[in-house]
């Protein structure tokens, strides 16, 4: 999973019926000091997860599994909302 | 599988209900030479790791979702290890640096 944070909602009326009622959402990467980890890119959302807020989310097959037991073509989903960071690096 | 370092806890109250009472880490891939590998990576805990140890990261969902007992959950990334030593041949004399001892005041804020 990856930390990122929701910049953006996506519409979409023409769409595979399994999306349907599934929230698309802009996601930029980030890294645990929040500053920006690669390009934006669209997660389906799982939690309810709205504008600015900071979520984790999966990649891959897995990010199918959010929504079992129905099959949705998502490559990206947001899985949680980040309440806390407990961030500690050796510098 | 990747080395890593625990850098972090993530706290999380609105998520998927397979990460319920699991740990959600915060994991910083590392090189050989124990630099960093691009961006850190959120990963569950099979292992009871804790911040500031080096790690063993799978980075396949079947992997990691097998490895906490979850089958067919959203789960792409799991901490499977705590490396306790890297051997390295010759012409990598420079092996990750040894885990740091640990901080008392780490963590929580």
């Amino acid at each position: 999973m990856l930390l990122g944070k929701v910049v953006g909602r996506l519409w979409t009326t023409v769409k595979n019926p399994a999306l349907e009622g599934k929230r698309l959402l802009i996601v930029e990467p980030l890294t645990p000091e929040l500053e920006p980890a690669g390009k934006p890119l669209v997660c389906a959302d799982c939690t309810g997860a709205g504008a600015g807020e900071l979520v984790f989310y999966t990649r891959g097959r897995e990010a199918s599994y959010a929504f079992l037991p129905q099959q949705v073509p998502a490559d990206n989903t947001i899985v949680g909302i980040v309440d806390e960071l407990h961030v500690k690096r050796n510098k | 599988m990747l080395i890593g370092r625990v850098i972090g806890e993530v706290v999380s109250t609105q998520k998927h209900s397979a990460y319920e009472s699991l740990k959600i880490l915060l994991v910083q891939p590392l090189n050989l030479d124990g630099s960093n590998r691009g961006a850190a990576v959120i990963a569950v805990d099979a292992v009871n790791a804790g911040i500031g140890d080096r790690v063993l990261v799978t980075t396949d969902g079947y992997a990691a979702f097998t490895s906490v007992k979850l089958p067919a959950s959203p789960i792409d990334m799991a901490v499977v290890g705590i490396v306790d030593q890297v051997e390295l041949s010759v012409g990598l004399d420079f092996a990750l640096a040894p885990a740091p001892p640990p901080d008392k005041s780490a963590g929580r804020n």
